[in-house]
């Protein structure tokens, strides 16, 4: 691991100047991911500004019925909030599909979304990525891709985000809120937020320079069944290969967002229309122009049939 | 080829010119701080560790585990991959458990650690390390403190109704089944395959009145 030199932020508009003003700086918050990089020199920060002592550990009411989850709620604590529990369950089910016990006592909700993809050529500093060295190729291509992207993908990266919770994020609208570096505030919808690869893998946000991640709020409940139904290697601690984020009402009509396949946790609104008609109508728009190698071509009937799955629990 | 005169060093002269050169290298590593030639940074970190309080000047770099195993000499908390994935690490901090490998000591300032040697002693047993005994909840022993520290945290969370993957229903209370066990137990991997004993043991505390 790099030097690298310390402090602790009181404030947001602190950290967020702190962050802007001092180069090669990193916010660190659970670090569960950015010590596990640190470590390998993937990250290499020289000035690391905990965040941990900021406020932002509070789930709310918001005005409209909703919640607004500060952004180091702990992973464990926003599983088990009642409200979320009862009003929010995709997103419950969602956190309790990812990581172990452990971390989840550590990891926050900003620090989740921002997760850095698992991609193991991204790991393997000895090989190409563009994810990782802008430039250098990718090693994924023509290599193991098993676990990779099949939609939303590039020729210069196809690694996917590991995150469950975004993906239960994506499928209830959340909103993520900022702090900018000059002290304004930014509400980003979470369908806004991550950016595809395209020829700039190392891009994985919109979010700028030093800017702070404060909230995620979700607007007002949308009842109907939630499910998470999450495929992987075995039954516990281990990242998805296909999952499924869905929110299905009474008539069958609803929304879902897909995990372990795409860039970015991946929704296509257009596609849900056809879900009162099944898995196969719907999957055929929601993965339309994928993308596969050999090795991941199974992930196709595979999102297919897990898509099944899920609506037919929602029926039942 | 011209010999290069350090060949015909004796190995006593050779060690000896070795430990004069480390000792200078510490010396202007000491006067770079902080940071200057990316040399080390040197923070003040306090730490209350199975009650006592401890006062340390570590590398910024140092996690939790090598604060507790390098500088306070408590060698019981296990470094097994060091990167989150096996367990052998988990401490409970501020009464939550965490993988120590995975947190800089300096991000726990004042914070309250209980490591597997505050939990109990080979004389007076926590009864989770009486329960992995009596069951044989190991083999080679290398992932049981982190084992033990965790499952002492997973039946706290259940008291606490944490819901986990394997609740069937999220709004109805935690229960203590043999699936609710070992989805909670899933961050701390043992080699040696005792997972059913481990199951056993933790079973066998969780039937006992708190």
């Amino acid at each position: 691991m790099r030097a690298f030199t310390f402090e602790k932020a009181r404030t947001p508009a602190e950290a967020a100047a702190a962050a802007a003003r001092t180069s090669g700086a990193k916010f660190v918050a659970g670090g569960t991911n950015l010590l596990d990089l640190m470590k390998l020199e993937i990250e290499t920060p020289t000035h690391l500004i905990d965040v941990n002592g900021l406020a932002l550990d509070a789930i709310e009411a918001t005005p409209d019925g909703g919640l607004r989850i500060g952004a180091l709620v702990r992973n464990t604590d926003l599983a088990a909030d009642s409200r979320v529990r009862r009003d929010y369950g995709v997103l419950s089910r969602a956190l309790l599909a990812g990581a172990s016990g452990q971390l989840r006592n550590m990891a926050t909700t900003a620090g989740n979304l921002l997760q850095r993809t698992r991609c193991p050529y991204f790991y393997d500093t000895h090989q190409p990525c563009n994810r990782r060295l802008p430039g250098s190729g990718c090693s994924a291509l023509g290599g193991y891709s098993r676990q990779h992207g099949v939609v939303g993908v590039s020729d210069a990266c196809i690694a996917t985000h590991p995150s469950d919770m975004a993906v239960a994020m994506r499928v209830l609208d959340a909103t993520v809120e900022t702090t900018q570096p000059g002290g304004a505030a930014r509400r980003i919808p979470i369908a806004d937020f991550y950016r595809l690869p395209g020829s700039t893998p190392h891009l994985e946000t919109v979010l700028a320079p030093g800017e702070l991640i404060t909230a995620v709020t979700l607007p007002r409940p949308l009842g109907g069944r939630q499910l998470y139904r999450k495929v992987r290697d075995r039954a516990s601690y281990a990242f998805a290969l296909v999952s499924v984020a869905a929110v299905v009402q009474r008539d069958g009509s609803g929304r879902i967002a897909l995990g372990g396949v795409a860039p970015m946790p991946w929704r296509v609104e257009a596609a849900e229309s056809a879900l009162p008609r099944g898995a196969q109508p719907t999957v055929a728009q929601l993965l339309a122009g994928a993308r596969t190698t050999a090795e991941s071509a199974y992930k196709l009937p595979l999102v297919e049939r897990t898509l099944a799955a899920v609506l037919e629990q929602a029926r039942s | 080829m011209r010999q290069h005169p350090d060949l015909n060093l004796s190995r006593r002269e050779l060690l000896l010119s070795g430990a004069a050169t480390m000792a200078c290298g510490s010396l202007e590593l000491a006067q770079a701080q902080p940071a200057a030639l990316g040399g080390p940074t040197m923070a003040k970190v306090n730490l209350k560790v199975n009650g006592r309080e401890h006062s340390l000047e570590l590398d910024t770099r140092t996690t939790l585990l090598d604060a507790l195993r390098e500088h306070l000499h408590l060698n019981g908390t296990k470094k097994g991959c060091d990167q989150g994935q096996c367990g052998a690490c988990t401490v409970i901090v501020n009464g939550r458990r965490i993988n120590s490998c995975l947190t800089l000591a300096v991000m726990q300032q004042g914070a309250r650690v209980t490591t597997i040697e505050g939990l109990g002693t080979p004389q007076a047993l926590h009864p989770m390390q009486a329960a992995f005994v009596r069951h044989d909840g190991y083999q080679c022993g290398y992932c049981t403190p982190g084992q033990i520290c965790s499952a002492v945290a997973v039946l706290d969370e259940i008291r606490a109704g944490v819901p986990s993957h394997a609740s069937a229903d999220l709004t109805a209370p935690a229960q203590v089944t043999a699936a609710e066990l070992r989805e909670r137990m899933s961050g701390n991997i043992c080699r040696c395959g005792a997972y059913s004993n481990i199951v056993d043991a933790i079973t066998e505390v969780a039937g006992k009145p708190a």
